[in-house]
């Protein structure tokens, strides 16, 4: 069985064709396991679980020649699992050092759910340390790499993050689809970058019970796959209440993949005059001009909308975030989990805290843990932390305002630009935060959001386009999305280099 | 508002128990600085009367019987732990 076989293969393909008996999960199950060997370039995939992809694979050939047509959707879909995702007995480390050698006691739910689909889990995938960071550059496993490059270059380029494996996972067709997760855009700003589609659901849609917290007033996980009827499929299965999160929604999940039925006519598209940014690249206003146009085409109707605070969001996002994340960080300590540093003669347990969070947090993590604690402390609570909450207030009125005068979805670019070369940023941190300008405020409006890849840039790197949704309308915002890939017929596809 | 330098660099890293070298506070103390100087936009922000967002999508939380639902499993409990002796997490000493 060769790996080629999951070219351009889908998670709809697959599903249907194992149903119907020609196409075996072990099969595919291999297939992406030398698929997953023969990229290693990628450093995508940074825990192999093979064992475990043999095993499911074969109970979900006995699902499949048992139930056949009736086979859970996922039933025997090989998975990529972004290392956030608490997986029992797999590490589980969150792109960090100081997570070395823990291996989780639980499952998490979202996992949970799709393993008992019977979905295939081939590995855990590369991130940006505790999911900070939009370039995958602050993993302790080293960077994840785009398939994509640019023109006839030979650069290397980031794949985005915080989700930068399960981007490159899913673009280099190694996995079916992954899960990723989305604090401030690390589902759609990879996947805007490598060409695939990345779904946020609305705050308190998929369960965080057992995915490793960063900052949970916005963490909120999210399917990342080659088309927009697969992030409606991966999308169900990970979606649904669970007693296990208190902010997890007590709501039904729709079928999501029987919603798209293509008919977008008469929804109104907000299109908002603050995305308009001073210095934004031509080529990005351009492919939103086209996204509009697309949508026209559909019979939907565009309408100039205002979000006043937008400009806010950024700024707001980089007070609550590592606010969130200072108090949630202060779990690993070197006692319950995960790595302690090394103790000199007669050190104690606060020399133990202060050399195990040292040794074991990279430079960004450390950095956004003390910003957060600057911004909590006694003094500044108020100045920063409250100030950032009210701003974050305004900014989710800001939506509230357009949808209650009619209108159905927004229509944003994704990113500012196309993949940039790894290594290439200035070491300034507030200027890798612009990469999340466009979607950091559906973070903090808690609503959903989407990339759908829409074009390519002169150099033939994908641009995304970002639809925002009305709360829990995921199943409209991913037929609006239908709308928007079957215009743009993205067919482009990375050269194998790997 | 944000003139962070070393001491407070200093006083926040030890506030957030991360042991960083002498050097490093200089340097670390002007990160603090330009990200606290972009967030001062917020000043910029009319917030009289708005109230801080607690939770984004409006719910009450749920309420379950008090009871015991899980436990009895300290083995699994110190699994991951990198030193644990007779059932117990074990730190060096402390000394106040």
């Amino acid at each position: 069985m060769s790996a080629d076989m999951l070219q351009g293969l889908t998670i709809a393909d697959a599903r249907d064709r194992m149903r119907a008996g020609d196409l075996r999960a072990t099969d595919i199950a291999e297939a992406a396991i030398e698929a997953v060997e023969g990229a290693r370039a990628l450093n995508a995939v940074v825990h192999d679980t093979f064992e475990i992809a043999r095993t499911q694979a074969a109970a979900a050939d006995d699902v499949l020649r048992a139930r056949g047509a009736d086979a859970p959707d996922l039933c025997g879909i090989p998975l990529g699992i972004k290392d956030l995702f608490c997986t029992e007995g797999v590490p589980s480390q969150a792109g960090s050092r100081i997570l070395e050698g823990f291996r989780p006691e639980y499952e998490s739910t979202v996992t949970r759910q799709l393993w008992d689909q019977g979905a295939v889990m081939v590995g855990k995938l590369n991130m940006d340390e505790f999911a900070m960071g939009s370039s995958n550059e602050t993993s302790t496993y080293g960077d994840a790499v785009n398939p994509w490059k640019a023109g006839e270059g030979d650069a290397a380029l980031t794949p985005g993050g915080s989700s930068g494996g399960s981007a490159a996972a899913v673009a280099a067709d190694l996995v079916l689809g992954a899960t990723g997760t989305d604090t401030g855009g690390s589902i759609r700003q990879p996947a805007a970058f490598t060409g695939i589609v990345g779904l946020k659901p609305t705050y308190g849609r998929c369960s965080r019970w057992g995915i490793v917290a960063f900052a949970s007033s916005l963490d909120q996980a999210g399917p990342m796959t080659k088309t927009v009827r697969d992030a409606a499929i991966l999308g169900r299965a990970m979606m649904g209440h669970d007693p296990q999160d208190s902010t997890s929604a007590d709501r039904a999940v729709p079928d999501l993949e029987a919603m798209l039925d293509g008919d977008v006519r008469g929804k109104v598209i907000g299109v908002p005059k603050e995305y308009r940014l001073d210095g934004m690249p031509g080529e990005i206003e351009a492919l939103w001009a086209e996204g509009r146009r697309m949508l026209a085409d559909a019979g939907a109707e565009l309408r100039d909308i205002t979000l006043p605070h937008t400009k806010y969001a950024l700024p707001a996002y980089y007070v609550i975030a590592p606010a969130e994340a200072s108090s949630n960080l202060a779990r690993y300590d070197g006692v319950r989990y995960g790595r302690r540093a090394a103790l000199d003669q007669g050190d104690g347990v606060t020399e133990m805290y202060e050399k195990t969070r040292a040794e074991g947090f990279g430079d960004e993590v450390q950095r956004r843990v003390m910003v957060g604690t600057y911004v909590l402390s006694a003094g500044f609570y108020d100045a920063y932390y409250n100030r950032a909450r009210r701003v974050r207030t305004l900014i989710k009125k800001d939506f509230e305002d357009v949808f209650a005068d009619g209108v159905d979805a927004i229509l944003t670019p994704a990113t500012p630009s196309a993949a940039f070369p790894l290594g290439s940023a200035s070491g300034d941190p507030v200027q890798m935060y612009l990469n999340d300008v466009f979607t950091v405020t559906v973070n903090l409006a808690g609503l959903p959001g989407i990339s759908v890849p829409a074009g390519l840039d002169a150099r033939g790197l994908p641009l995304g386009l970002q639809l925002v949704g009305r709360p829990w309308e995921e199943g409209e915002l991913l037929n609006l999305a239908s709308a928007v890939e079957e215009r743009a017929g993205f067919v482009a596809r990375p050269r194998r280099w790997w | 508002m944000s003139e962070i330098d070393a001491e407070t660099a200093r006083r926040v890293a030890k506030l957030a128990r991360i042991a960083v070298p002498e050097e490093r506070l200089a340097p670390l103390a002007e990160e603090f600085g330009r990200i606290l100087g972009f967030v001062e936009q917020l000043n910029e922000v009319d917030v009289e009367g708005v109230e801080p967002m607690t939770g984004v999508t409006p719910m009450r939380l749920k309420r379950r019987e008090d009871v015991v639902t899980s436990g009895g499993m300290p083995d699994r409990i110190l699994k991951n732990a990198p030193e644990a002796r007779e059932g117990f997490f074990a730190v060096p000493k402390v000394v106040e």
